[in-house]
């Protein structure tokens, strides 16, 4: 597909389909991880003791910062939607890029 | 010194052909396309008419970007000496650089981008407050020539068949805040739901690039909002 | 579908939305703190076991993401695959479905004394 698309509007947009794509992926795997539970606490366990491994804490990283991305980029299309139209709106895009780049160093930084 | 021109030939069907046309100072696409029709290769097809940045008859896609070619200075967009021309995207071609505008048109009437009128010769003046809100509202947005490039650039038109697009929608918000109008109940109704303003993802590539500098995707957001009595409320208002 | 429901389907994708601001904001920091001060199995669930405000706070986020997602879902489904119509309609009320059953029972997993 060979449209203009290198402004912040666009990659606002394909950030928030992708993460949100991710996300609807990754939720049912979450409900079915967290389900163990109700053989009880020794499944769940057994569980979190398999993500303790550097590719599932790098995932787990990368899905908070999807999260965080997908929020964000959520509040600034309700602004946008919902909210009296202003320029500076157009920032909004950077914030939210921000927000979740704070957000995945926040959780980085936790552990 | 020379560029390196390469323009669609054919229809839907066709390939590009390479053209070599001398440089010159504050040429604009224009110029070149003209160039090669007069003086390389005069079966090439194009469109234009005033040339000075008014009617929007030139817009074609250059380098990937939809924009009007009178008003694209070859300086600006071929930075290696080459120019790549295509008809405008998202609509049937007719032949070279030409396309087919009548799907932009009949969105537009679908849209109900016409004027409904309330009064009639024999009525006063409507008095309309110039600085209003709704005016002010109508007023960003009024001056679409219907060029076509939003309606180029949207990817939204690209993947939804049905989606009226930025121009049509951008029209039908200056109607819908236009007090003499009385359309309102069935244009609400003709711009929601997945062919119209819900549809709008936000990308602001109309936006980006229109020519005139106008915001469809702020007129959007307004039907999006005015759309509430549509999912809501009584018929349309 | 009537243009009256796609605009419907909009307004509950926009409201769902605005709650999932809210519980997802939540959870962001839950997330954080507990990973912050070492949770295994053991300490998330003796927070969670009995307690009714978590398992209402987390069934509302069940729901609220289930209708959301499968919204989500279905649009990019017709403009990314270029599926419509009733078939696709039918398969995003079913993942919301889907969704919202396996994420009660998660709720109930953890929540349930």
């Amino acid at each position: 597909m060979k449209r203009a698309r290198s402004h912040p509007g666009w990659w606002a947009f394909i950030v928030h389909r992708v993460s949100g794509i991710a996300l609807a992926l990754f939720l049912p795997a979450h409900f079915l991880a967290l389900g163990t539970a109700l053989s009880g606490e020794a499944r769940l366990d057994e569980f979190l003791r398999w993500t303790d491994r550097p590719l599932v804490k790098a995932a787990e990283w990368i899905l908070v910062m999807l999260l965080a991305a997908h929020l964000a980029g959520g509040l600034r299309l309700l602004a946008l939607e919902f909210l009296p139209w202003r320029e500076w709106q157009k920032a909004l895009a950077a914030a939210a890029a921000g927000f979740a780049i704070a957000a995945g160093l926040l959780f980085a930084l936790a552990r | 010194m020379t560029l390196r021109v390469r323009a669609w030939r054919g229809g839907a069907e066709g390939r590009f052909q390479e053209f070599e046309v001398p440089r010159r100072e504050s040429q604009t696409v224009l110029d070149v396309v003209t160039h090669i029709q007069r003086h390389i290769d005069p079966s090439l097809a194009y469109r234009f008419a005033c040339r000075v940045g008014m009617c929007g008859s030139c817009a074609m896609t250059v380098n990937g970007k939809p924009r009007w070619t009178c008003r694209t200075h070859v300086d600006k967009v071929a930075k290696d000496g080459r120019l790549e021309l295509a008809p405008l995207a998202n609509l049937p071609v007719v032949r070279d650089l030409v396309a087919d505008m009548r799907e932009f048109f009949d969105k537009w009437a679908r849209a109900r981008g016409q004027f409904s009128p309330t009064a009639t010769r024999a009525d006063r003046f409507a008095k309309v407050e110039p600085q209003g809100a709704e005016r002010r509202e109508a007023d960003a947005g009024i001056e679409c020539i219907g060029c076509g490039v939003c309606y180029a650039a949207c990817d939204v038109v690209a993947w939804n068949r049905d989606y009226l697009g930025p121009a049509a929608l951008n029209r039908a918000w200056t109607l819908v805040n236009d007090a003499r109008d009385g359309g309102n109940a069935e244009r609400l109704r003709a711009v929601a739901g997945d062919a119209g303003c819900h549809s709008c993802h936000t990308l602001m590539s109309c936006t980006e690039l229109c020519p005139k500098q106008l915001s469809p995707t702020r007129s959007i957001a307004g039907l999006k909002r005015a759309t509430r009595g549509v999912a809501f409320g009584g018929e349309g208002e | 579908m009537s243009v009256r429901l796609e605009a419907r389907l909009w307004w509950a994708q926009r409201v769902t939305a605005a709650f999932l601001a809210f519980f997802v904001a939540v959870h962001l920091a839950t997330i954080i703190y507990a990973v912050h001060a070492g949770l295994g199995a053991a300490e998330v669930l003796a927070r969670t076991r009995g307690n009714v405000a978590w398992a209402l706070f987390y069934s509302l986020f069940v729901l609220a993401a289930s209708i959301h997602g499968a919204i989500g879902l279905r649009t990019i489904a017709a403009e990314w695959l270029r599926w419509r119509g009733a078939p696709a309609n039918a398969a995003a009320a079913s993942i919301a479905v889907a969704l919202a059953l396996l994420g009660l029972r998660a709720v109930a997993a953890v929540t349930l004394p």
